[in-house]
């Protein structure tokens, strides 16, 4: 059984922070298969298209008939761990941290051997599920993981170190004046999230729910407004030392395309808040954060983005509004990339039309805000980095995979 | 007529014999602005963004690009603000003429009204009190409507509930009186607008705008140091940016007092 994690102390000021470091990451070609599925938490292997081998590792021929054909498909994760050691010293730099380090060989029942890292929970000879994750280089690694749930699992220091679990963490919710940004704040509450800071732009501006926001247990209303520079600025000088996790639920949300629009204000507004204001949040707290990555059991550890799904595929209905949300995806596939080397991961969640009022015409399926954080919270505890919420996004990722200009044409209507 | 002696003015300021009294607010990312319905357009609140601060985008100096909107802090309305002014001659802040931009205030103080209650307006029974206290008020006049609004928290300042903001301002008949029977100048307030904040529900809708900007008078909102002028006497100096056909712009406005108050 997983010892549950303790409440982390107050930090001692005259110790120097350890800085983050990274295990290897290089991966091939073939590999980033598996980056692809450890990214949105699929368990999949190479499986031969012609002969049905499924192989591992990673190859870019069969090693049974040496077809060039083999696409990774989704395969039965359950196995046995075969044998473990536990490695107790290393010449690499972030292993050398956080030995012992158990690692095992895990027999898939489809058939490969895989070396994988083990959960706590696990034993030799026993029962085990693989998981996908991606290590704090960024590159999948498989842990093995008790057949069924255990007490207290996340809590495993190995496991932790592949996610991003709130539990003890402090979190930065960006706009507490939307119904998302509401039920973000009572699902960290209830994930044991130490505090939760709520940003509110514009306090003078009544809104609905701010009783109820400032009743959830551990939230804490600061001034925030992320299209303005001073005032994240400030925050983060305030408060930026001790913000874990960042969910950016800053939303500008209108219908309508790009010609029917009189003139730019209100795209001007949509990228103020929705590219700028990632930009703004990333320079004002992603130093900190990228210094905190290995910052004991409370380090900081992810930025989450909320993004419309339309962001992969302009949906001329909301064609404005799509364009502005694909400047903040590209946004985040760099900011992934300068976030990396401090371990903080940067999660974009994807959605399509939410239950709530810039919707209101849009006809069901719509993800409800309470339904959105469930799913943030999930992810953060599963160390997702790409995640599909909702049916209309899970639609679109996969008619994008298949075929992009029948999607492009089909959302034009 | 003896030429005015502009020298000893000079040095009227100078010596503190005539008072300058800062009717601004300061321009800041979190001073009120006005909301409309969020379909509707919306004016840009204030945002200050560093070019450089003597680092390496700029080593030996400091300087900042800012984002206002015409109607963003304190700010002065043009008649081509209002649809009633729009075909007016020099209805633009670049082509009102330069003289109109210094002009004597009277100044009408309702803060006991307004402090108590919120939605208090302004009525032509009131300026026709006021004024046999202090006297008619001049053709070519600033009427500003002192409510000390401005010393108020940004929550009340707003003063946002759900059926509209609720802030002081003119009824309908007193703004077409001042206009037609006093001439005056302009209307200046120190709430968000020269109207009330129910304005929308009169009729006409946004009188003090209505009426103001049809005759071609002008408008200053977000005023504050009211409380610091003489019922009459003071002369307003507010120069609006010479935008191009602007609708307005935010503007520094100062007030002469003659420290020898009456």
């Amino acid at each position: 059984m997983t010892e549950p994690l303790a409440r982390p102390g107050r930090k001692d000021p005259l110790k120097k922070t350890r800085l983050p470091l990274n295990p290897q990451g290089a991966r091939s070609r073939a590999a980033h298969g598996l980056t692809a599925a450890a990214a949105e938490g699929r368990f999949v292997l190479q499986s031969c298209a012609d002969c049905s081998a499924v192989v591992y590792p990673p190859r870019d021929a069969c090693p049974v008939c040496l077809s060039p054909r083999l696409p990774y498909k989704d395969v039965d994760a359950r196995g046995v761990l075969l044998a473990e050691t536990t490695v107790r010293s290393s010449t690499d730099p972030y292993f050398r941290e956080r030995t012992p380090w158990r690692i095992g060989t895990v027999k898939l029942d489809a058939g490969p051997v895989l070396v994988a890292h083990l959960h706590g929970d696990t034993k030799e000879g026993g029962r085990v599920r693989l998981g996908l994750k991606l290590d704090k280089s960024g590159a999948p690694v498989a842990i093995a993981l008790p057949e069924q749930d255990t007490p207290h699992m996340g809590d495993d220091p190995q496991l932790r170190e592949l996610t991003c679990d709130p539990k003890f963490r402090r979190v930065l919710i960006t706009d507490g004046r939307t119904a998302v940004g509401q039920a973000m704040a009572k699902a960290f509450s209830e994930a044991g999230s130490s505090i939760i800071f709520v940003g509110i732009a514009d306090a003078w501006k009544p809104f609905p729910g701010m009783d109820a926001l400032r009743g959830i247990e551990r939230v804490e209303i600061i001034p925030l407004d992320i299209t303005d520079s001073e005032s994240v600025l400030e925050q983060a000088e305030q408060n930026g030392g001790r913000i874990d996790i960042i969910v950016n639920t800053a939303e500008h949300i209108r219908a309508g395309g790009i010609i029917e629009r009189r003139g730019i204000n209100i795209a001007r507004e949509e990228m103020d808040v929705r590219y700028f204001g990632l930009m703004r949040l990333a320079q004002a707290f992603g130093p900190g954060m990228r210094f905190r990555g290995a910052d004991g059991v409370n380090s900081a550890t992810a930025i989450v983005n909320l993004l419309s799904v339309y962001a992969l595929m302009n949906w001329p209905t909301y064609g404005a509004h799509s364009a502005a949300e694909a400047a903040c995806l590209s946004a985040t596939q760099s900011l992934r990339a300068e976030l990396r080397s401090g371990g903080v991961r940067m999660v974009n969640v994807f959605f399509g039309p939410l239950e709530t009022e810039w919707f209101q015409t849009v006809p069901p399926p719509k993800v409800a805000p309470a339904a959105l954080a469930r799913a943030v919270i999930e992810a953060l505890k599963k160390g997702l980095e790409d995640v599909f919420v909702g049916d209309v996004a899970e639609d679109i990722r996969l008619r994008l995979a298949v075929n992009p200009k029948a999607l492009e044409r089909e959302l034009a209507g | 007529m003896a030429v005015a002696n502009l020298l000893a003015f000079a040095r009227a300021i100078a010596s503190g014999t005539i008072r300058v009294v800062d009717l601004t607010q300061t321009l800041t990312p979190d001073f009120p602005t006005i909301v409309l319905p969020p379909e509707f357009g919306q004016c840009a609140p204030f945002r200050l963004e560093e070019i450089s601060r003597y680092d390496e985008r700029g080593p030996a100096w400091y300087w900042n690009n800012l984002t206002v909107g015409e109607h963003t802090g304190t700010h002065f309305d043009a008649p081509i603000h209002w649809v009633s002014g729009k075909d007016l001659p020099d209805n633009a802040v670049d082509t009102i003429p330069a003289k109109n931009f210094i002009a004597p205030a009277a100044v009408i103080d309702c803060s006991r009204e307004a402090k108590a209650d919120a939605d208090f307006l302004l009525t032509v029974a009131f300026v026709k009190a006021w004024e046999k206290q202090h006297g008619k008020i001049g053709a070519g006049s600033w009427v500003l409507l002192r409510t000390d609004w401005s010393k108020k928290s940004y929550a009340d300042y707003a003063g946002l509930r759900q059926d509209g903001a609720h802030t002081p301002g003119p009824g309908p008949e007193v703004v077409e009186w001042l206009v037609e029977e006093r001439d005056v100048h302009g209307f200046g307030t120190e709430t968000i607008g020269t109207d009330a904040g129910q304005a929308q529900h009169f009729n006409p809708p946004f009188p003090a705008h209505f009426y103001m900007h049809g005759k071609g008078r002008y408008g200053l909102q977000c005023l504050t140091n009211l409380d610091l002028l003489p019922a009459k006497g003071a002369v307003i100096i507010a120069a609006p940016l010479k935008i191009k056909q602007g609708s307005g712009s935010p503007l520094r406005v100062l007030a002469l007092v003659s420290a020898e108050r009456e």
